[in-house]
C-alpha cells in the first residue's frame, strides 16, 4: 500500500435522515404526496375564484361552481340520456374497432401475402387526418349515432390493427420452432404460440385506442350536435356556463381513466405469465 | 466408421449430408455441412463438437425436420409408440403463457392426448428431472438451470426414440453447467429405469469437458464446411460422475479433441490471415 492513501467510508447516511420520518408516512409517501399535489391545486383555484372580480367567473369555472352545476345537470333525465347515447358510441364505435381490427391484424401478420395487401391502405389512412372524414360520414349515416359509432371506430381501428400485426410478425422464432418439431397442427401453432404472443400487443393497442376513440366521440358530438356529452360542452359554451361545460370535460376525463382501469385489469387477466405481475404467488 | 452396423441396431442414419445457405445479405451460397455421413445405434450417446459455424446445429435441425437437407438423406428409427425424436432447445425456449405442467405436456397435447392424461403422464418426467413441486409455476418463475430441466422434462415426454439436445447448457453458468451434466447422465438412467429401453441421445456442444463426460462417442467436425474429421470412442466406465473429470484418461481425450479443434482454428485463422496466437 502507498503510504499516504486514506480510507473514505462510502456508505451512505441517507438511511439515517429518511428514518425521521414516521413510519406510516414513509409507507404512503408517494400517494399522500399525489394527492396533495391535486388538493392544493383545488383550493388555490377555488381561492383565486372567490377573490377575482366577477367577470373572472364567467370565463373560468370555480370548484364548487362545478359541484353546483354538476347537481343540477344529475337530476335532469335528458343529462343520463346524453351521457347513455355518448357511453353507447363510445362503446359500439370501440366493440366494432377491436371485432374487425384484431382478426385483420392477425390476418396481416400471420399471411405476408395479406400483409403486402393491407400495407399500403394501412399507410394511406395512417397519414390521412381522420377527422377530415367526418363531412363524409355525415353524408352516408346522417348526424345520428350511427354517424358517431363511425367516427369512433374509424379512429381506433388503427390504433389496434397496427400493433396486433406487429406482435404476430415478432412472435419468438424459436417457440415456433419448438410447434414444427413437436408436429404441431397449423391451427394449434395459432392458438398456442401466435396468440398468446400477441396479446400483449393487442392489449397496448386497446390503451391507445381508447385515446383514439374518446377523441372521436367528443369531434363527432361538436360537428353534429344531436346528443350526448360533446352536446353539453358546446351548448354551455354558447350559454357562457363554464362550470357546466367543465363538468362536461371532467365526464369525458373520469369515463377516459374508468376504461383504462379497465384495461389494466385485461392486462392482469391475460398476462399473469408476465414477470412482474403477482410476483409473490 | 469401419465396419457399419445391421440396420436394425441404427437409431439414425445419415448419408451424403449437404446442406447449403443463402446468405440474404451478400446473396451467396455457402456450405455448411458437406458429404456427411453417421450411424447412431440404439442406446448410444453420441455428442458432435466443433468450433462455432461448422453446423453442428444445423445438422440436429435437419434431423428433427425444421430444416431440411440440399442434398443426402437421413434416416430415422420409426416407432410405434411415442414420437422418432424430440429436441432440447439451446435457450429453453418455454412458452412464457404455460404453467411448467402444460409445457411439459406439450407435445402430447399436439399428439391429440387428452389435456387430463397428458397432465398425468407428464408428472413422473417433471418429478424425473427434479421439478416436482414446481408444476404450477410460471417459467420466469423458474432459475435458467430449471428451465433447462422442464425443457428437458417436455423433450422426453413424447416418449421419443431419439433424443436431439441442441447446446442445451450454453446459456448456463459453469457450476450450474456442471450440476446439470450429472443431472443428465442421471435423467438418462432413469428414463431407462422407467421406459425400458435406453434412449438414443445426439447432443451439440462446443464445450470438449463437456462431450467426453457425457458420451459414448465423440464425432469432432471440421470449421466451416462441416465434415467428420474423427470419431472417437469414449471407454470411461458407466455411471459416471463428475469425479471422472479428473482422471488422467479423461484428459487425454480432452487433450486429443483439442488438438483436433485447434487446428481447425489455426486454419481458420492463417485463412483470413490473422496470427494464430
Amino acid at each position: 500500500m502507498t503510504a499516504g492513501t486514506q480510507m473514505i467510508a462510502v456508505t451512505s447516511n441517507a438511511e439515517r435522515h429518511r428514518s425521521r420520518l414516521p413510519r406510516w408516512y414513509r409507507r404512503r409517501e408517494a400517494s399522500i404526496l399525489s394527492f396533495s399535489g391535486l388538493a392544493a391545486f383545488v383550493i388555490i383555484w377555488q381561492v383565486a375564484a372567490q377573490i377575482g372580480q366577477l367577470d373572472f367567473t364567467f370565463f373560468f369555472a370555480s370548484p364548487t361552481g362545478i359541484i353546483e352545476a354538476a347537481s343540477k345537470e344529475v337530476q335532469l333525465p335528458r343529462f343520463w340520456d346524453d351521457v347513455a347515447t355518448s357511453a353507447w358510441e363510445l362503446l359500439a364505435g370501440s366493440g366494432v374497432a377491436l371485432g374487425l381490427g384484431v382478426p385483420i391484424g392477425l390476418a396481416i401478420g400471420w399471411y405476408r401475402r395479406v400483409g403486402f395487401m393491407f400495407d399500403p391502405w394501412l399507410n394511406f389512412f395512417n397519414a390521412l387526418p381522420r377527422i377530415a372524414l367526418l363531412p363524409l360520414l355525415v353524408l352516408w349515416l346522417g348526424l345520428g349515432t350511427e354517424m358517431k359509432i363511425a367516427a369512433v371506430s374509424l379512429g381506433a381501428f388503427f390504433s389496434i390493427v397496427v400493433p396486433t400485426a406487429q406482435g404476430v410478425k415478432t412472435v419468438d422464432r424459436n417457440l415456433l420452432d419448438v410447434g414444427r418439431s413437436m408436429d404441431a397442427s397449423q391451427g394449434r401453432i395459432f392458438t398456442s404460440i401466435v396468440l398468446p404472443a400477441t396479446v400483449p400487443y393487442i392489449i397496448s393497442g386497446i390503451r391507445i385506442a381508447i385515446g383514439r376513440g374518446l377523441i372521436g366521440v367528443v369531434v363527432a358530438e361538436f360537428y353534429a350536435q344531436t346528443k350526448g356529452i360533446g352536446v353539453i360542452i358546446v351548448k354551455s359554451q354558447q350559454a357562457l356556463n363554464s362550470d357546466r361545460m367543465l363538468f362536461g370535460i371532467i365526464l369525458f376525463t373520469i369515463s377516459g381513466i374508468l376504461l383504462s382501469y379497465a384495461t389494466s385489469l385485461l392486462e392482469r387477466r391475460f398476462q399473469k405469465w408476465r414477470p412482474g405481475q403477482d410476483m409473490e404467488e | 466408421m469401419t465396419s457399419a452396423p445391421a440396420t436394425q441396431d441404427l437409431a439414425l442414419s445419415a448419408r451424403g449430408v449437404r446442406m447449403e445457405y443463402l446468405d440474404r445479405g451478400t446473396r451467396e451460397r455457402f456450405v455448411a455441412i458437406d458429404s456427411l455421413d453417421l450411424d447412431i445405434k440404439q442406446g448410444e450417446f453420441v455428442t458432435i463438437v466443433g468450433p462455432s459455424g461448422c453446423g453442428k446445429s444445423t445438422f440436429v435441425k435437419l434431423v428433427n425436420g425444421l430444416l431440411s437437407a440440399t442434398e443426402g438423406e437421413i434416416l430415422v428409427r420409426s416407432v410405434a409408440k411415442g414420437k422418432s425424436d424430440a429436441m432440447v432447445f439451446q435457450d429453453s425456449a418455454l412458452f412464457p403463457w404455460y404453467k411448467i405442467i402444460d409445457n411439459v405436456s406439450y407435445g402430447l397435447v399436439c399428439a391429440g392426448v387428452s389435456k387430463k392424461q397428458a397432465h398425468e403422464r407428464a408428472m413422473p418426467l417433471i418429478k424425473l428431472v427434479g421439478l416436482g413441486g414446481f408444476e404450477n409455476k410460471y417459467p420466469y418463475q423458474l432459475s435458467g438451470g430449471m428451465q433447462q430441466r422442464a425443457n428437458l422434462a417436455r423433450a422426453l415426454c413424447v416418449d421419443p426414440a431419439i433424443l436431439l439436445m441442441d447446446e442445451p447448457f450454453a446459456a448456463l453458468d459453469a457450476q450450474t453447467r456442471e450440476v446439470m451434466q450429472a443431472e443428465l447422465l442421471r435423467i438418462w438412467r432413469g428414463a431407462e429405469a422407467e421406459g425400458g429401453a435406453r434412449k438414443t441421445v445426439l447432443f451439440i456442444t462446443h464445450q470438449i469437458e463437456e462431450a467426453v463426460f457425457l458420451s459414448d462417442r465423440v464425432i469432432v467436425m471440421s470449421a466451416r464446411p462441416g465434415r467428420i474429421m474423427e470419431d472417437i470412442r469414449i471407454d470411461l466406465p458407466r455411471p459416471r460422475d463428475l469425479h471422472v473429470k479428473r482422471t488422467p484418461e479423461f484428459q487425454e481425450y480432452q487433450e486429443q479433441i483439442w488438438q483436433l479443434i485447434a487446428s481447425q482454428l489455426k486454419a481458420a485463422a492463417s485463412q483470413f490471415g490473422g496470427s494464430t496466437e
